[in-house]
């Protein structure tokens, strides 16, 4: 189980919260700008990597606010965490 | 002395292809492009073990009644591929056509489950839709009565799917290939790649570079990870998937029952262990671990369902890396970069796959374009937006 750190509410079990995925992947500023390659990649590409990763989760179970975590996707530690777009800790890649 | 199925090589400084990962697929692979092709200055390059990934990890169900034809096409000849694989291969892979039911629980579950069964008829698959007392036939254990929170309303049915042993396919394979000069290569794991332009030239390794003609990817869960270092970017996301089995119990159900909506599959393994398993932890992951709380659910689901399960202990579970891809369906076919061949996002269902994945990604690699039954897989397709969406349509995963 993971521990995630809520930045309202503190360190909870993973099963408070939804997944969200990639963080910080915002919506094409001019959409008609976007040809089709752009929009595939919108739309269906995220970072995947095998490290370090900023995701969104969303304390469903709790105060019901979404926030950002660093977490590394290969040995599940997790850094910290910051309401959306806010600052993360910095790590060595 | 036993002579050994297969034998572990040092890396020669070139190949005309190397396979990326020695997995189901890689193995398959590079037997296929031995055997029908003639291509057998191959190297099969694996990071770990033979086989360590997720093929020692699957459930080991095998079935093709997806939804869609070009799904019914991939799949359906993987499944034809299994049916001869032992007399092809000459050794026991225990494939097992036990029969596979997709349980439906909800009215919404019962229409897309007819929907599919006809679909399914209609491209040359064996499927029948099953009375609750029909499953019950087949199936005792289970709890059908009405009082359940999900109950049974009936069951898709395809009697020529089923099971095999995932080790022996593995060994079976890799013995076809050793067989036919292959060289199957552990504990070199491939950091990168040498390229000219756009053309890939070989690979960089932990055992230093190697070269080669054409190389290709079948790295399941780590695909993205080595494109990565091309700045190729691919529409997967890893995720752990986990499973479990029980200790060693008398022999009681003789099929593999799969259910969406409670989502937990069991089948028992020829040595009295239930297997079971359900989908994949929400979050990204490459530790080959997931969260209890997965199993617990699955385990709850297994219950209501079988209610002699509660008897059963969890003997262990254990988990793998799926890349799972935003359709459900894999990734087959060229790359922008002449020389370089993907096969994965087979996410939670691929093993069913292993010899038609292998037979139809060898093909492509041998003939420089897409094997027509791959044509539909293709990279390109979340461009044009030709989605094989199998995400709600495939009954469940796996
Ligand atoms: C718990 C679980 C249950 C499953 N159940 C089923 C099921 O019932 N039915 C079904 O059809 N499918 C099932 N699957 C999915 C199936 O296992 C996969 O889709 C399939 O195994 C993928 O192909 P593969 O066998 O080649 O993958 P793998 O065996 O994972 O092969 C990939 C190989 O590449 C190697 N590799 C990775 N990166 C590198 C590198 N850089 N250099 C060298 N080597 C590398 C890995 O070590 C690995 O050995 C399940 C998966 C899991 C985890
Ligand atoms: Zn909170």
């Amino acid at each position: 189980m993971l521990l995630i750190p809520c930045p309202w509410c503190g360190e909870r079990d993973e099963s408070e919260f939804c997944y969200g995925g990639q963080a910080r992947v915002s919506y094409p500023p001019d959409p008609w700008e976007l040809d089709d390659a752009e929009w595939a990649e919108f739309l269906f590409v995220r970072d995947n990597p095998k490290g370090w990763f900023a995701e969104r989760w969303v304390h469903t179970s709790g105060c019901r606010r979404w926030c950002d975590v660093l977490r590394d996707t290969a040995t599940n530690r997790v850094a910290g965490s910051s309401r959306p777009g806010g600052a993360l800790p910095e790590v060595a890649v | 002395m036993t002579t050994p199925l297969w034998r572990s090589r040092e890396p020669k400084s070139s190949y005309d292809v190397i396979v990326v990962g020695a997995g189901g697929h890689g193995l398959a692979t590079a037997y296929y492009l031995a055997r029908e092709h003639g291509i057998t200055d191959v190297a099969v390059l694996e990071r770990g073990w033979l086989a360590g990934g997720n093929m020692a990890r699957n459930t080991t169900i095998i079935r093709s009644n997806y939804l869609w034809g070009a799904s019914a096409g991939i799949y359906e000849h993987a499944l034809r591929l299994w049916e001869g694989l032992e007399e092809d291969l000459g050794q026991s892979v225990l494939f097992s056509q036990r029969g596979v039911l997709n349980l439906a629980h909800t009215t919404h579950d019962e229409r897309e489950s007819v929907r599919r069964v006809n679909a399914n008829r209609l491209n040359g698959i064996d499927a029948e839709w099953l009375t609750p007392e029909e499953v019950k036939k087949l199936v005792p254990i289970i709890d059908i009565s009405p009082e359940l929170r999900y109950p049974v309303l009936g069951a898709t049915f395809q009697p020529r799917a089923g099971v095999a042993k995932h080790d022996y396919v593995a060994w079976a394979l890799a013995s076809g290939a050793d067989r036919l000069g292959v060289h199957l290569v552990e504990n070199c794991e491939v950091t990168g790649f040498t390229r000219n332009g756009d053309t890939i030239t070989g690979v960089e390794t932990t055992r230093g570079p190697i070269s080669a003609g054409r190389v290709a990817l079948s790295a399941a869960g780590h695909t993205s990870v080595l494109t990565e270092t091309l700045g190729l970017r691919l529409p997967v996301q890893s995720h752990p998937l986990q499973a479990l089995v029980s200790e060693v119990m008398e022999p009681v159900i003789d099929t593999v029952v799969m259910s969406n909506t409670v989502h937990v599959y069991v089948h028992q393994a020829d040595k009295g262990e239930l297997v079971l398993g359900a989908g994949i932890d929400a979050y990204n992951g490459y530790s080959q671990r997931g969260s209890p709380a997965t199993i617990e659910n699955q385990v709850a689901a297994a219950v209501a369902l079988y209610p002699v399960f509660g008897h059963a202990h969890t003997l262990r579970t254990w988990g793998g890396v799926v890349d799972v891809s935003p359709d459900a369906s894999p990734i087959i076919g060229l790359t922008p970069f002449n020389g370089l061949y993907l096969n994965c996002g087979w996410g939670t269902g691929g093993f069913k796959a292993t010899p038609g994945a292998g037979h139809v990604f060898a093909d492509t690699i041998a003939n420089d374009r897409p094997h027509p039954l791959a044509e539909p897989y293709s990279l390109d397709r979340f461009r044009t937006g030709a989605l094989v969406d199998e995400h709600g349509a495939a009954a469940v995963a796996h």
